[in-house]
């Protein structure tokens, strides 16, 4: 199916000798079909390893640099490994996991200025980790203390947002207001191959195009929409949409954080610059069950997700730092170490996670107040207290 | 001068001219506000006086209108979004109630959304269909939200003046059959509350409860009441949600009946949760149970028969009638 052979299908490199067999036969078969004009995928960084170069986009990083992004890689997935854990032992009632797209998120993430706003859905673990949220903040929600529970404003990160592709309008009104504020900021919009068919975000794409807002949309394709496939979203490759638009749309290597930073890069400072929105289209894939209450075994093969762990993005990096002599076994084992440190942290916060008091669903409704929360908190409180006073034991 | 008699519609425009001078922060946005004015008028010359960064023609998207409010509200802007039809709000009532309504909550009260929604409501001006509906029951339900409506050009004026400088989102429905009702505004005046009911005619024997459109409709019935001998009280009720039952319970213990009348259908409308509230607050001291005037539980019909399925003054007579009669 597509979905393989399109990632594979990333024939246009122009870098000297680069190796572009992953999946061969696969990649190859599809190959011969593809009709001209297929997509390009932009890469950097190949499924072994291997750096390669790419006309439009380059970046040059230190390894100081490279390896701050396998360790932000890392540790997210690490994150996200303990949070499955904890859904599965009953500490949280739902985990939506990361799995398999690190390099989108990091790569993403770190392409943004302190003063860059970013517009979630809920599953952009990575990049909350690349904004400073405290990652045991995400869990809240999933643990049902909280619906949200952070203030975006602290970490230029807004709440994740549940309802696909209502986020991608607030981005691009938070956009409107930066420019109309003459700032040289710019926001980073995230939503997912499903949330492609949304109204709202095909509304946002036509405001943000109208206004020329200095918003990016990042759409990580994750090939899977529960359990449709992207076929089942649309007939294009969706970064072919934005040209319909009237901005530009880019096709990147999601599994490949370092064109995933150089991508995103590239649109955020376009952005400033007053050259409006881009669409960047993240092929990755979705490694784990859409949610911790989802059963891919029941709509997609295993050969699929075999096909994509060739292209794992921590192991890409990992391959390039070593045999670029960027990393030696001393920081691997410091990393591994850093890791657990951190599983077991979130672990503890987690178990330690105070359930709120249950006067607490009435607080913060409303800033001016409403008559009507003021009495049924109060009716509340007298129903409670009526246990108290009476004959409790 | 600082007294006007000015039409409902005229008070609005004069509202928005004097929040855009006030605060920098407020931006005013919707489908055709710019050079036309708005479809009904009510933002006539504003984008001429304050720009088009202030005074935004939006692409015909509802949701996007919306939605990109909530944007520029988390950015520090006070949106002003105008919705140019009751029918036509639909589009973004996800973004209203799922977005919009709990972006507070779910910030644990860090984040505020000061959006006013503009929506030009009820019937009466033999539209095509879409354009004379009341859906303010829709909107009340929803925690997070408030909704208002003013009935007169003194309230258009202030009640907006006070929606907008209101850090919680709020519904303004405005009666678009009274636009061209004129009033007095004193635009030097201390306003009321934004959320406390009016008394807008005293009287002992039967409360008349309306708002926005309504109002003007139980005013006279209550005149021509009053030539048959009864003594009727009309209280304006202006804010839906929240909802001042205080002074309603004040007026029904006073005269010991109450018909509630809204153009709205009855069905699960507005009058059920106040004949509900006030029957558990007022129950020793009603005559009669509470009685309810409004729309059909039918698509608003074809303007040549909305005479028929709105509340007018016979209705609302023959309701008088019926409590009077217990």
């Amino acid at each position: 199916m597509t979905v393989e052979s399109t990632a594979a299908r990333k024939t246009t490199r122009r870098s000297s000798g680069a190796k572009r067999t992953t999946g061969a036969s696969a990649g190859a078969k599809k190959a011969d079909q593809a009709p001209a004009g297929e997509p390009e995928l932009v890469q950097l960084l190949t499924p072994e390893g291997e750096r390669v170069q790419h006309p439009d986009y380059d970046i040059d990083l230190s390894a100081e640099e490279l390896r701050g992004l396998y360790r932000d890689m890392v540790l997210t997935r690490r994150f996200d490994a303990e949070a499955t854990a904890l859904q599965r032992q009953g500490e949280l009632g739902l985990w939506a996991s990361l799995l398999g797209q690190e390099a989108a998120q990091i790569g993403s993430g770190r392409a943004l200025r302190d003063d860059d706003y970013v517009f979630p859905t809920y599953r952009e673990h990575g990049v909350a980790w690349c904004r400073g949220v405290d990652p045991t903040n995400l869990l809240g929600m999933f643990r049902g203390v909280n619906n949200g529970g952070w203030d975006p404003n602290s970490n230029n990160f807004h709440l994740y947002t549940i309802v696909l592709g209502s986020q991608t309008l607030h981005a691009t009104g938070y956009a409107m207001g930066i420019a109309k504020d003459g700032a040289d900021s710019a926001v980073l919009a995230y939503f997912g191959d499903g949330a492609s068919s949304q109204g709202d975000v095909n509304e946002s794409f036509v405001f943000s195009a109208v206004y020329n807002a200095p918003v990016v949309f990042f759409c990580q394709n994750n090939q899977w929409a529960i359990s449709e496939p992207i076929e089942k979203q649309t007939r294009v490759p969706l970064y072919q949409r934005a040209r319909g638009f009237g901005f530009p749309g880019v096709r990147v290597d999601g599994n490949d954080v370092l064109a995933c930073l150089a991508v995103t890069r590239s649109a955020l400072e376009r952005a400033r610059r007053g050259e409006g929105p881009t669409l960047i289209e993240a092929f990755t894939y979705r490694m784990a069950a859409h949610t911790t209450s989802d059963d891919p075994t029941r709509y997609r093969r295993d050969a699929e997700r075999e096909a994509w762990e060739a292209k794992d993005p921590i192991q890409r990096l990992r391959t390039y730092l070593e045999s670029e002599g960027h990393a030696d076994a001393a920081f691997f084992e410091e990393l591994e170490a850093e890791s657990e440190n951190l599983g077991k942290h979130v672990r503890e916060v987690v178990r330690a996670m105070p359930v709120p008091d249950h006067m607490a669903m009435f607080d913060h409704t409303y800033a001016d107040g409403h008559a009507l929360v003021d009495e049924e908190r109060a009716q509340f409180a007298a129903y409670q207290a009526s246990f108290a006073n009476g004959e409790a034991e | 001068m600082a007294v006007q008699k000015l039409p409902l519609a005229k008070a609005l425009n004069e509202s928005l001219r004097k929040a855009l001078e006030t605060d920098p922060k407020v931006i005013v946005m919707g489908l055709d506000v710019g050079k036309l004015g708005g479809v009904f008028r009510i933002t006539d010359g504003l984008q001429k006086d304050f720009g088009e960064d202030r005074v935004v023609d939006t692409p015909l998207a509802e949701s996007g209108i919306v939605g990109t409010a909530i944007g520029l509200a988390l950015r520090g802007y006070r949106p002003v979004v105008e919705i140019q039809f009751d029918g036509f709000v639909f589009p973004a009532y996800d973004q209203i109630v799922t977005q919009l309504a709990k972006m507070r909550a779910r910030s644990l009260g860090t984040v505020k959304m000061p959006v006013v929604i503009r929506i030009p409501y009820g019937g009466g001006i033999g539209a095509v269909e879409h354009h004379s509906e009341s859906p303010e029951s829709l909107f009340a339900h929803v925690a997070g939200l408030k909704v208002v409506t003013p009935a007169n050009s003194s309230d258009a004026y202030w009640m907006l003046q006070q929606a907008i400088q209101s850090d919680d989102p709020v519904i303004f429905f405005e009666p678009k059959r009274r636009y061209w009702d004129k009033g007095e505004v004193d635009t030097e005046a201390i306003p009321g509350e934004l959320h406390k009911a009016r008394v807008a005619r005293e009287g002992t024997d039967l409360t008349l409860l309306a708002y926005g459109p309504m109002v003007k409709t139980c005013l006279e019935a209550a005149a021509v009441a009053a030539e048959e001998g009864r003594s009727i009280e009309v209280v304006d009720l202006r804010s839906v949600s929240p909802l001042d039952f205080d002074t309603v319970q004040a007026s029904v213990e006073k005269t010991g009946r109450l018909v509630v009348v809204h153009e709205a259908p009855v069905f699960f409308g507005s009058g059920a949760e106040i004949a509900a509230r006030i029957t558990e607050r007022c129950f020793y001291h009603l005559e009669a149970p509470v009685l309810r005037v409004g729309g059909y539980h039918a698509p608003y019909p074809p303007a040549r028969l909305e005479e028929e399925y709105l509340p007018g003054l016979d209705r609302v007579l023959d309701a008088v009638d019926r409590s009077l009669a217990y």
